[in-house]
């Protein structure tokens, strides 16, 4: 069994996002980048996967420019077998990346597709249910157990009230969330191997997708911040201030 | 201009989420219509008859719609999609599932999570979770939109909507529903609840929940938690308040143990009242809290209770 993943290059989740002072966009100079954590847990799934006989090939791919190669290589450091790099510098929205894939999907004909379920920039959680629409394939969401069965695959999704588990018929869509699994980090020597693993790239241009969103990103501003409060000294104090202050308990 | 809001329901019961987004509906201006899809769901559909502003109902009554299934829904509401400029619906887990695979079918570009409102084709919405602000505008005709309820009040139940019936009941026949295995708890929603108090990795373990449990029941309250309390494994993940969780906004909220990381803040920063019990002076939930108590949680929670 083939697994696509799909794979995005995102500001580094320990550091901070900054506003532009002209209100345009979220600073990225010199700002540490790595993989997008679900991307990683998506990563993960399918190495487990294939290490339990049930994939045979992993293939990913990351819509960017040549930076991106950095997270494909670490992919194939944990042990994707090759990557296809589909080259633009634009800014796209999760519709056109979705069209993308779904010409990788064409071309390659996974059986299963493996996405994080949001990106922590964009935060748009869009991706792989698109992919869905456009493909036809079936999604199974907010995975937090994937299971293959004959022909299809369960999935446990992370619902608001607890656990939903549905089965889907192969090729499906699978979109990670964070109990999924807990990734490896990737060994010396296989950062080695990665080096010499097969890389495509592929102009973006080339796929016959419309790139431009028609979402237009206005301006970008901090949140409003909240002013501190007052330190209390006792539980007394804080249970008074409560009931008499904010009023919020009787 | 009509508006189109798909109803969040267990197909007993019309969750407050929609009442939430439909306020989000009336800043955008224009007819509300209200789309109930389920499996014996008329008294949902009842209830969404009462949603204020709201002038109809559309019921699609069918075993395909019983649980949410994405591949069903989003054909559904593809097969009512022409009548509307904007398709909204509650960010829950519902939502969020079925609402892209519903934009890519129209092929337009969603509006994930939208705060506010700032014309029928501005929206805000948090990005870098929620350490920005975005202000973004929708060049399509038709706009797909999900809400965040936390950043809208509820609409009243004084409408009068007339019901419509559809009669589209098809199912994609690609993905089916196993089983469920929901949280039995006496307790409120976190997502409805005017009261929540969350544990973070200062609880040290998952039996330890139990000291939040008795302050809880005196206040009425809904339990969370943060990320690093579910990541370590004390609680199971519908508790997660957070960026990648649950957005709250009750009028009491109370971190114990809780660092505040923006992942959390996200999550609850705009709750009326901020509580927060930590034993660290420096801990940034203390930069956002209406009151902050520097204490061991062990020794203040049952006291706490106690006070109550």
């Amino acid at each position: 069994m083939k697994i696509l993943v799909p794979v995005k290059r995102v500001i580094d989740y320990n550091v901070k996002a900054r506003v532009k002072a002209d209100n345009s966009n979220v600073d990225l100079t010199n700002v540490k980048m790595a993989m997008n954590p679900f991307c990683e847990i998506a990563v993960e799934e399918a190495v487990r996967l294939k290490e339990k006989g049930t994939a045979s090939e992993i293939i990913v791919v990351s819509i960017g420019d040549k930076a991106c190669q950095e997270q494909l290589r670490t992919a194939l450091a944990l042990g994707a077998d090759r990557a296809i790099q589909i080259d633009t510098d634009q800014n796209l929205g999760s519709l056109q990346v979705a069209k993308l894939l779904q010409k990788v999907v064409e071309e390659e004909s996974p059986e299963l597709v493996i996405l994080g379920k949001q990106s922590i920039d964009s935060d748009n959680n869009q991706t792989a249910q698109m992919l869905g629409a456009l493909t036809g394939m079936p999604q199974g969401t907010f995975a937090s157990e994937v299971n293959m069965a004959e022909g299809k695959v369960e999935v446990t999704r992370e619902v608001d009230g607890g656990l939903q588990t549905v089965a889907l018929n192969l090729p499906a869509i699978v979109s990670t969330d964070l109990r999924l699994n807990e990734p490896r980090y990737a060994s010396l020597p296989n950062i080695m191997k990665a080096k010499r693993k097969p890389l495509e790239v592929k102009p973006a241009a080339d796929l016959g997708v419309e790139l431009t969103s028609k979402i237009n990103l206005i301006k970008v501003e901090e949140p409003s911040q909240r002013d501190g409060g007052v330190m209390v000294e006792s539980v007394q104090e804080l249970v008074e201030k409560l009931k008499n202050e904010a009023k919020v308990i009787s | 201009m009509n508006i189109l809001l798909v109803a969040e329901h267990d197909n007993a019961e019309l969750k407050v989420d929609t009442l939430k987004a439909a306020s989000a509906a009336h800043k955008i201006g224009g007819e509300l219509h209200i789309l109930v899809a389920g499996a014996g769901c008329g008294q949902v559909a009842e209830q969404a008859q009462k949603v204020s502003g709201a002038t109809k109902v559309l019921v699609a009554d069918a075993p395909a719609f019983e649980h949410g299934l994405a591949e069903n829904l989003a054909e559904l509401i593809n097969t009512v999609a022409g009548d509307y400029s904007h398709i909204l619906a509650p960010a829950t887990t519902t939502g969020k599932n079925y609402m892209p695979r519903l934009a890519a079918l129209l092929d337009v570009e969603q509006i994930s999570d939208i705060i506010s409102v700032e014309s029928s084709d501005t929206f805000k919405r948090p990005i870098y979770a929620g350490n920005a602000i975005a202000t973004v505008q929708s060049e399509y005709a038709k706009k797909v939109i999900t809400v965040r309820s936390a950043a809208f009040d509820k609409v009243e139940l004084d409408g009068t909507a007339e019901l419509v019936t559809l009669d589209f009941t098809n199912d994609a026949g690609i993905s089916s529903f196993v089983k469920q295995e929901l949280t039995e708890s006496e307790r409120p929603e976190l997502t409805a609840a005017s009261v929540v108090i969350s544990g973070g990795r200062g609880m040290q373990n998952g039996e330890n929940f139990k000291l939040l449990e008795g302050i809880a029941d005196k206040l009425g309250a809904a339990i969370g938690a943060s990320r690093a309390a579910v990541d370590a494994g004390f609680v199971p993940n519908d508790m997660q308040v957070g960026q990648t969780g649950k957005i709250v906004a009750p009028d009491l909220y109370i971190a114990v143990g809780i660092s505040g990381a923006i992942q959390h803040l996200a999550g609850m920063k705009d709750s009326k009242v901020i509580v927060a019990i930590n034993k660290d002076p420096e801990a940034p939930i203390f930069q956002v809290a209406d009151y902050g108590l520097e204490a061991d949680l062990f020794e203040v929670l049952p006291e706490l209770e106690g006070a109550l």
